[in-house]
């Protein structure tokens, strides 16, 4: 058994892809590089990732399974779970097996684990377009902080880019300290010092409009009176709701 | 001022609670005016959940409170006593804005007692509309309740900014409504649903041959009925719906049911509790009639005029009609798939696909998410049947109810004091 481990990168994971089939591995497992490792005594090769390798799967790969295909793999990939890529590459292995589209056998174990991922990330991105809170700055910014489960902020880019058009944006993750920030024209991802990571996390109330703190008890008043007290459903509410996300929710806070 | 605006929000938000639809999905109204806004998503959002349960996606309002009517059902009629207050334009203007640039909703829901008349009522919520595509390149999901006996002028201007109008029938049947809302007219609520109607069908057909139509509620129109203020069966109330689809070709009906929140002889006491199992089960069987392909009197007929509440009504369907299964899901059309209890939409539609590679066994179904201790006793598959045994319709409802646990159970004792 052999674990080829790679830089948490897609691309490194592409090339983890790539090495398997270059050495012929018959029973081999990616991971990322921090991973802890069931054994000392299992076979190590770590991979250094390159961007022409990386290319030539990905290519086969879109080639067999269509562009839309091959985003879904990449998809599953941003749950970043420990052992993601077992299901990832299984359907890979599969694909080049039967040189075809196998996306929709979903009577395949890895094929149906990948949809089951896919649906993990989806739901997480759907949350994330309901979840996001701006606040509007003194400079006109609209700034929201996040901590979603899943690295699903490149996936929000086509959504909040076509949606807020006309006003600067910037979403923030702080769990993984990298956000994406609109200029009225582009969306660049963004990273922060420790200090402004710092003012982030805890802006005063100088940053923000006049209006922004109405707006805000508006909205929280607004939430309360659409409750039916009569049908009061706590359950439902927090299925919807889960707790992990109550801190950045304008309505759930004081 | 602030004070001013905070008390209006809660009362009108406050009195356009009972009105259930949240829809903000269905249109295709993008943003290619670099605007604000964008309703195309096609899947709407619901961005958050009151504590009841409920999805908050629009901001959902009355423009007034204030109404000329006294319909027994509602909170604004005009002989209860509670306070009044109303909008202006500009208000509404603003705060469908500044909570849309916050990622807040998906756009309003605008709806309005009826002050002076139709005509005068409508004119205030269309301008609102028009102000926020207009003025402030609003691409964002606007939905307008249309006010019976409306001009048909005034009809037309709304389906231009609104994507989606709706008229509430309010009650499922002609003889409820005259009961609680003597001074209403079910034709007031018919015909403007026929216009609209008739104006997305000449609409689309201008689509066809012209490159340039303007858009006319495109995420169509709805409308709600209250359930259980007055006596109708589900029977009644199914019928309804369906005639509703069929010749308006509504895109949702939705069902609320009566919150007790007035004392009144004609309407179920004060501490009736809100018949929230029911109103499940009425959604449950619009689902089937507009995705599963059920046709109304599938689910309910004159045998047996009400949902049964223990059991949701497919499942209900396929324990009446024993006698088309097992469906074997390896060969079966979709449409008889999407009839075996235990089996949703996503479900079906993955075993057509995967079967094409190789036979599904139980194993896989279950992996696919198929709900076998439910769907077991009514299909067969690669593997033999897991239930080999010819159980009675009345065995098998046991068993399902025995090893699932089923909305009636949680909601059950609540509503005792109903039946």
């Amino acid at each position: 058994m052999k674990y080829i481990i790679y830089d948490n990168t897609f691309d490194g994971f592409l090339c983890a892809v790539f090495e398997i089939y270059e050495l012929k591995l018959k029973d081999a497992f990616i991971r990322k590089e921090d991973i802890q490792l069931p054994s000392l005594f299992g076979d190590h090769i770590q991979v250094s990732t390159c961007e022409t390798k990386a290319k030539r799967v990905s290519d086969k790969l879109e080639k067999l399974m269509g562009t839309n295909g091959f985003r879904k793999l990449w998809k599953a990939w941003l749950t970043e779970e420990s052992h993601v890529e077992d299901c990832i590459f299984g359907t890979i292995r599969y694909c080049l097996e039967q040189q075809r589209n196998v996306l929709s056998d979903f009577g395949n174990l890895y094929v149906i684990e990948l949809s089951q991922k896919l649906k993990m990330i989806e739901r997480e991105k759907h949350r994330m377009e309901a979840f996001v809170r701006f606040q509007r700055t003194n400079d006109e910014l609209y700034y929201a902080v996040i901590e979603p489960d899943f690295n699903v902020v490149p996936l929000l880019i086509p959504h909040f880019k076509n949606r807020y058009a006309d006003q600067r944006w910037l979403i923030f993750d702080l769990k993984r300290k990298y956000g994406i920030y609109y200029d009225l024209f582009d969306v660049d991802v963004v990273t922060f010092g420790e200090a402004e990571l710092q003012q982030l996390k805890m802006p005063g109330k100088a940053v923000f409009q006049e209006d922004e703190a109405l707006y805000q008890t508006l909205w929280k008043d607004y939430f309360k009176s659409a409750n039916i007290k009569s049908r009061k459903n706590t359950k439902l509410h927090v299925q919807h709701v889960p707790r992990r996300y109550w801190k950045y929710l304008t309505e759930k806070g004081e | 001022m602030n004070e001013c605006i905070r008390e209006k929000l809660n009362i009108l938000a406050d009195a356009a609670k009972y009105d259930v639809s949240c829809a903000s999905s269905g249109s295709d109204r993008k943003n290619d005016n670099k605007g604000i806004g964008d309703a195309s998503a096609g899947m709407g959002i619901c961005h958050s959940y009151t504590e009841d349960g409920r999805c908050v996606s629009l901001l959902k309002i009355l423009l007034t409170n204030v109404c000329i009517f006294d319909c027994a059902y509602c909170v604004s009629r005009k002989s209860n006593d509670i306070k009044r207050a109303a909008f202006t334009v500009q208000e509404v203007v603003d705060l469908t804005i500044n909570f849309y640039r916050r990622n807040y909703i998906e756009g309003l829901f605008l709806s309005s007692g009826i002050f002076k008349n139709a005509d005068t009522t409508m004119e205030r919520l269309v301008l609102i509309a028009k102000k926020l595509r207009t003025e402030e390149k609003y691409n964002g999901y606007i939905h307008l309740k249309t006010i019976p006996g409306a001009s048909d002028e005034l009809m037309k201007e709304a389906g231009m900014y609104a994507d989606r109008l709706s008229v509430n029938i309010e009650l499922p049947t002609e003889n409820g409504l005259k009961l609680l809302a003597p001074e209403k007219d079910r034709k007031d609520m018919i015909q403007p649903m026929n216009y609209i109607k008739d104006q997305i069908v000449q609409f689309t057909e201008e689509k066809k041959s012209l490159i340039h139509v303007p858009k006319f509620v495109p995420a169509g129109q709805s409308t709600q009925m209250i359930i259980g203020a007055t006596n109708e069966t589900d029977l009644q109330i199914i019928q309804t719906a369906d005639q509703l689809y069929r010749k308006f070709s509504l895109k949702r009906v939705y069902y609320s049911g009566y919150v007790p929140v007035l004392k009144d002889t004609r309407l179920p006491s004060l501490d009736t509790a809100v018949p929230m199992l029911r109103e499940n089960r009425l959604y449950q069987a619009d689902w089937l009639m507009r995705f599963y392909g059920f046709k109304a009197m599938e689910i309910v007929n004159a045998q047996q005029p009400d949902l049964d509440l223990e059991i949701d009504p497919k499942l209900a369907w396929a324990l009446r009609n024993l006698h088309v299964f097992p469906i074997d899901v390896n060969t079966a059309d979709l449409q008889f798939i999407l009839r075996i209890p235990g089996i949703g939409i996503n479900s079906a539609q993955k075993i057509v696909a995967a079967r094409k590679f190789a036979g599904l066994t139980w194993d896989g179904l279950k992996k696919i998410g198929v709900a076998i201790n439910r769907a077991k006793y009514f299909i067969s598959c690669k593997n033999s049947p897991l239930e080999k045994k010819e159980y009675t319709a009345e065995k098998i409802r046991q068993f399902i109810i025995q090893t699932s646990k089923t909305k009636f159970h949680a909601i059950q004792p609540l509503q005792h004091r109903l039946f």
